[in-house]
């Protein structure tokens, strides 16, 4: 029923993936541009985040009121993000009506208009976003985190920018970036559902190849490896919840290792998913952490945080206590179950349970016609689409001889950054 | 004008959706989806938290929380291990008037969601240990809710929208109604008010109709409970006389959200539609509507301005919000208050109506896309006896609605000196 990717590059450099699904009348269209927070200078982050704003704020064609109601008028549903390594622009429409969302994306790679007066107004949209983000403690600990994690690379940064850049950066800044980082030979575009691909290719032909290729004078960081040693952030604030974050250098996406660490994640605090549209989850309460933290009492809650990233990121494990517990005893017993995965071969079974339920979120992350466009293009960015379709075959190749190796260079207690949010005046 | 390509034929309706009502009065309905290798089942009770004592609030929730904590038969390591195991899931909560459950599964493993489902339902254990750690949960969540600028806004909202009514406590009560709740509180609640009688099952996925009746049968028809008392319904209050201005300081916050509203129809009542319609128009479309053009794209003032429509069984809301800098509050509910009173003195555009009726019926097949979207399309038209061939219908009746029934519908509700304005964040109180 499903016909596998087709890939096809045109001359200028844009690759176009296609996946043809006729389950449903609907198509998914996602335009991915390899430019993201990773790609930003000081002084200027928050510009790739705000610079997809701008993509809304219309060309001489869709002018502004026109673009934001013309997916809309045909029951579409679109949205853009922004990430460290990427920037991302969706479209999931009824599939007749897919000549919109594919003239529209082609226009709004190079003819986008940033009005200098929309670009203040949506300075205070941004700034106002960054203020939103900064009522969460969450962020606030996990920004100061970030920092202690990286010296120089720009992972250092939120994607929503510091607060002195998003008042500082000019409409000349974000049209330059723009212009330098929105061209063909730097995107990618993916497509799945009810379409024809002939017709469609012929469609995307005539929309970009007119769109010249052209150097991109992409900012590339040097990717940053072991942690300093010992670091621990602690902050205060208001409430009666204190949060730790236990972050270790986690490997890129594209090395061998992830897999491993996949499956580590799954162990200590639970299988997740990378699916970003639906497909549900499942609960955490049989990990390790949940078993020893939460129904010892230790912590009310436990997660994990692994991102498929270009260049290595960080691995966070977070538990949420209740203000009368001791950060120390849930460290403690973080410390301990790591040993263990460090000195100790885990049971095959334990290893196919994770397999088990990490194929069970990717059937369901599959189920629609966003996520299966989604998959392709996002696989894209750090690797190449088959990443996706090779993510299960590479968690059934994890052993337990890789996952203690995997344990020993990654999860390495004395290279670790421990991030403490203790309520102030302890509570009340 | 509005049109769609799609045929109505290929919506869910009578002929593709099977419904059964067992002998104790609950009510089956399955739809099979082939495109996918899960099914979704979802499950309601009428039984909820507005019967909760003002001094036990979060009664209901509490109860609802306890059910995935182990069975007379089950303990909670093996309820777990067998969903876990399999990759399924399974979480149980609770609203005013209803108490739900959602899980999912492979194929396969839908037999194991109604067997841990009907445990659960009929046969929870609340063992004290599970209780006291649950309570501590529960306590963590509160503690977090209290320093949430949007929750506690929305806490005020409840609570001046609904004074003297349950609708205006928190579901979830308060730390000190959480601290004197006791276990045998728990065990009475469900022995009084967990029954079969007007519940609703919906199963969507890779299965069979007679597969979802035969498990439906075996694990939920010898379900009785003849002590069963049923909800007393309360009444409700009027409309806001005035502006009502509230305001809850949070420390250590650089934003204030804002909810500002009125009572909206109820799901049923004639209004519904017009009222949807218009909210689209007002709040929706597009970048979020004239309020979204008004608030964000004009004035650059929040991140997020919108406005929507809540409606139940019995009642419902209209609710605009907005996340806003504490300097720009002020203006903010100034261009809320002005979009609203355009919207109830003037009709909408020709133009604006056919683009929302367009977008209205042109989403209705992504909506309908994945098991729990359908599941929860097909809920609904049970809870509210929309009819089975609803969605086949909904083109038909959205094309109906006229600008003119929208503002007369939208008049008895919306009016801009009759609100209730609440905000958390910096600020000083004004309680």
């Amino acid at each position: 029923m499903n016909s596998s990717v087709q890939i096809h590059t045109l001359n200028n450099g844009l690759i176009i993936l296609t996946r043809e699904i006729h389950t449903v009348p609907l198509v998914s269209q996602w335009i991915w541009y390899r430019v993201g927070s990773r790609n930003e200078v000081r002084g200027k982050t928050g510009i790739s985040h705000w610079v997809e704003h701008m993509q809304f704020k219309g060309t001489p064609k869709y002018p502004i009121n026109v673009l934001d109601q013309a997916i809309s008028r045909d029951g579409g549903f679109w949205n853009a993000m922004t990430s460290l390594d990427w920037t991302t622009y969706f479209e999931t429409l009824p599939s007749d009506r897919l000549e919109i969302a594919l003239d529209l994306e082609a226009d709004r790679m190079v003819n986008s208009l940033y009005d200098p007066q929309e670009t203040e107004l949506e300075r205070t949209v941004v700034i106002s976003e960054r203020e939103g983000n900064e009522n969460e403690p969450l962020f606030r600990l996990g920004e100061a985190v970030n920092q202690a994690g990286f010296s120089d690379h720009p992972y250092r940064n939120q994607v929503i920018g510091e607060m002195q850049d998003l008042q500082t950066i000019t409409r000349e800044q974000l049209f330059g970036h723009y212009r330098s980082h929105y061209s063909p030979n730097n995107a990618l575009l993916a497509l799945a559902g009810d379409f024809d691909t002939p017709a469609v290719m012929e469609r995307l032909r005539d929309l970009y190849e007119g769109i010249p290729a052209m150097e991109n004078g992409k900012f590339i960081p040097q990717p940053e490896n072991t942690l300093p040693e010992n670091q621990r952030i602690e902050l205060e604030g208001p409430g009666d919840t204190i949060y730790l974050q236990v972050s270790y250098r986690s490997p890129a996406a594209n090395s061998a290792d992830f897999f491993a660490l996949t499956v580590l994640d799954s162990l200590l605090t639970g299988p997740s998913s990378l699916a970003m549209f639906g497909g549900g989850s499942i609960s955490n309460k049989t990990s390790r952490l949940y078993q020893l933290l939460v129904e010892k009492d230790k912590a009310v809650s436990i997660s994990g945080g692994l991102q498929a990233t270009i260049d290595p990121y960080l691995y966070d494990i977070l538990a949420i206590l209740p203000p009368d517990k001791s950060v120390d005893e849930a460290l403690r017993v973080i410390d301990e179950q790591v040993e263990r995965l460090q000195n100790e071969l885990i049971q095959e079974v334990e290893i196919a349970r994770a397999v088990k339920q990490a194929k069970a979120l990717f059937a369901y992350g599959s189920e629609n016609i966003t996520n299966q466009a989604f998959w392709m293009g996002y696989a894209s960015m750090f690797a190449d689409h088959t990443w996706f379709d090779h993510f299960i075959p590479n968690l059934e190749q994890v052993d337990a001889e890789s996952l203690k190796r995997t344990a020993q260079k990654y999860l390495r207690n004395d290279h670790r950054i421990i991030g403490i949010y203790r309520p102030r005046n302890n509570g009340k | 004008m509005a049109t769609t390509s799609s045929n109505p034929k290929n919506l869910p309706g009578p002929e593709t959706i099977s419904r059964w009502t067992l002998a104790n009065g609950i009510r089956v309905l399955s739809y099979t989806n082939p495109n996918v290798s899960s099914v979704y089942l979802i499950g309601l009770l009428n039984c909820g938290s507005a019967s909760d004592p003002a001094e036990k609030l979060g009664l209901a929730h509490y109860t609802a929380s306890m059910l995935s904590r182990g069975t007379a038969r089950r303990s909670f390591q093996a309820f777990h291990e067998e969903l876990e195991n399999r990759g399924a899931s399974l979480s149980f909560s609770c609203g005013m008037n209803d108490t739900g459950f959602r899980g999912k599964a492979l194929a396969e493993d839908l037999e194991m969601l109604f067997d841990l489902a009907a445990d659960s339902l009929r046969n929870p254990a609340f063992t004290p240990e599970y209780f006291e750690r649950m309570r501590a949960q529960l306590l963590a969540s509160l503690a977090i809710r209290d320093q949430d600028t949007s929750e506690v806004a929305s806490l005020l909202f409840d609570q001046h929208l609904f004074p003297q009514h349950p609708y205006g406590h928190p579901q979830d009560g308060y730390p000190e109604t959480i601290q004197s709740i006791g276990r045998e509180d728990l065990v009475k609640f469900h022995a009084g008010a967990y029954n079969p009688d007007g519940m609703i099952l919906v199963v969507v996925g890779a299965v069979s109709p007679e597969q979802v009746f035969s498990l439906a049968e075996r694990y939920f028809a010898d379900w009785r409970n003849p002590n069963h008392k049923s909800q007393t319904r309360y009444s409700l209050p009027d409309q806001p006389a005035g502006l009502i201005r509230k305001h809850r300081f949070l420390e250590d916050k650089s934003q204030a959200d804002l909810l500002l509203g009125t009572l909206g129809p109820n799901r049923t009542s004639e209004d519904y539609l017009p009222v949807y319609l218009g909210n689209n128009i007002l709040g929706q479309f597009g970048l979020m509507g004239r309020i979204g053009e008004s608030v964000r794209s004009r004035s650059g003032l929040a991140y997020y301005a919108s406005s929507s429509i809540n409606a139940w069984a019995d009642s419902g809301t209209w609710e605009f919000s907005a996340g806003t800098n504490a300097e720009n509050l002020e203006k903010a509910i100034d261009l809320i208050r002005e979009e609203i009173k355009r919207y109830v003195t003037s009709e909408v555009s020709e133009d604006e109506l056919a683009d929302s009726k367009s977008n209205l019926i042109g989403r209705l097949p992504l909506s309908l896309e994945s098991n729990a979207g359908l599941a929860n399309a097909i809920l609904s038209i049970e809870r509210f006896d929309l009819g089975l061939d609803y969605y086949q219908r909904y083109a038909q009746l959205i094309n109906a609605v006229t600008a003119d029934q929208i503002l007369n519908a939208s008049q008895k509700y919306l009016d801009p000196d009759r609100l209730v304005i609440a905000s958390a964040g910096p600020g000083d109180d004004i309680l």
